[in-house]
């Protein structure tokens, strides 16, 4: 299968890049890993009149700590994260994720932020985002703004960026030593698409209540999912079994899957459940709790 | 458009449009032994090496996109007529049975083991799981790799690497 034929640009600068977008508006695409952009061109899912491929853009391939957040470049591959010592100490939530989008091959090419703004409801780093509570740096022509990633997945497929736009970076606020995370997924096989997945992140007072905790779900509806619910449960509680299983509660309620090859509604509905409960217990394990 | 191509160290010029798939361009260029198998990104059988340690599946990048980067392919693993460790050890182990998966593979083996030189079966298992193999059930190829590993770790007696 081969794609439709495309203007190619590779812009050697930001504002080259954003200059193609800004003057070719919703013709252009961006090519960033293109490892869910050209299976689809392939499949003529997506038929961009323009590429602008940002693989040769300087300085965007880069992970800091700075000013209390973990930064991102737009060329971040999800293997840069997976082999990244500090990820895998200290950001459970993000090492889980980075272990399990798409297969390892898949990973040396793929970008978290391609990943963000491709938004699809089953792609893993949208909920990690969410619970992790990310922003996006959005550049412009006349400058870049951030956006809490709340206000940046607006709906399925379909992000806050505009035309002539382009996510620089995504920053993730570094974790207290109190906080851990995890991601539980289900897929069918490695390289499927998730059949239902929960990302977690929490972070416990020094008493061992819950100070915060950031609760969202992968391919249970027309877009990833903050459970705001589960989280009002669970904040500022101590964490017992009972109320894990009220909050994981939750997530079936605000589920809303679309039943498929992967399973019936139900089913999707109850694995959010599941898995948000499973999640809970697992971050909480990886910070010495056990809950009964 | 006019590109060239470093594959297997030698330049190839090549005339393709943007939409050439980086597989059909090694293909076209003579290189026949980077399969195509399920055009969807799943199967691995396209897998190349970008930049001596980068695995990527070649139907999912352009070929005007792997300008400037040194991309293996599976002839290129051979050092003259001495077979690559990985490509020894998937025949002593018998890695391989109808063969259509074995480049992918060995390129992906290879790149894990530019990442893990000494990986467990688990790793190798977790690290080859975007590699489908239909006949062998997984279980060669997982002792090729780990004979290929213990054969890299040797000083003496092991192919040149690229």
């Amino acid at each position: 299968m081969i794609p439709a034929a495309f203007e190619y640009k590779r812009p050697m600068s930001l504002e080259e890049a954003i200059r193609y977008l800004a003057e070719r508006g919703s013709d252009a695409r961006v090519l960033a890993g293109g490892q869910s952009l050209i299976p689809a061109m392939r499949y003529r899912l997506a038929q961009p009149a323009v590429l602008v491929d940002i693989n040769q853009l300087p300085n965007l391939r880069y992970m800091q700590q700075e000013g209390g957040m973990l930064t991102m470049g737009a060329l971040v591959r999800d293997t840069d994260v997976e082999f990244d010592k500090n990820i895998q100490s200290r950001y459970h939530l993000i090492s889980d994720v980075s272990r399990v989008v798409a297969d390892p091959i898949v990973r040396y090419r793929g970008t978290v932020v391609g990943s963000l703004c491709h938004n699809d409801p089953s792609g893993d780093w949208p909920a990690a985002a969410l619970a992790a509570r990310a922003q996006l740096v959005i550049q412009g022509s006349r400058g870049s703004r951030v956006e809490s990633i709340d206000d940046f997945i607006v709906d399925s497929f379909t992000t806050s960026v505009g035309e002539g736009e382009l996510v620089v970076e995504v920053q993730f606020p570094i974790p207290s030593a109190r906080t851990s995370g995890a991601y539980e997924k289900i897929e069918r096989k490695v390289g499927d698409f998730a059949t239902a997945a929960a990302a977690i992140q929490i972070e416990l007072t020094e008493a061992g209540m819950i100070k915060d905790v950031g609760v969202a779900v992968t391919a249970v509806a027309q877009k990833p999912l903050r459970v705001a619910e589960a989280e009002n449960i669970l904040r500022g509680e101590k964490p017992t079994l009972d109320l894990i299983r009220a909050a994981a509660a939750e997530a079936a309620k605000i589920a809303d899957p679309n039943p498929d090859a992967r399973g019936s509604a139900a089913y999707k509905k109850d694995m959010a459940r599941v898995l948000v409960g499973r999640g809970l217990i697992k971050t909480l394990g990886r910070l010495g709790v056990v809950v009964a | 458009m006019e590109i060239t191509l470093l594959i297997n160290g030698a330049e190839k010029k090549l005339n393709v449009e943007p939409r050439t798939l980086l597989v059909h361009a090694i293909r076209d260029a003579g290189l026949t032994g980077t399969h195509i198998g399920c055009d969807s990104s799943s199967c691995g059988v396209c897998t190349v090496v970008l930049d001596g340690k980068t695995a990527v599946k070649s139907c999912t990048m352009f070929a005007v996109q792997a300008e400037g980067h040194a991309i293996t392919t599976i002839e290129g693993m051979a050092n003259g007529g001495k077979l690559h460790p990985l490509q020894q050890a998937f025949y002593d182990q018998h890695g391989l049975q109808c063969g259509y998966c074995t480049p992918g593979m060995i390129m992906s083996a290879h790149a894990l083991l530019q990442h893990n030189p000494s990986p467990s079966e688990d790793e190798i298992r977790f690290g080859l799981s975007g590699n489908l193999c239909r006949c062998t059930g997984y279980q060669n190829i997982v002792k090729a790799v780990q004979q290929a590993a213990q054969m890299l770790q040797q000083p003496v007696g092991t192919a040149a690497d690229d």
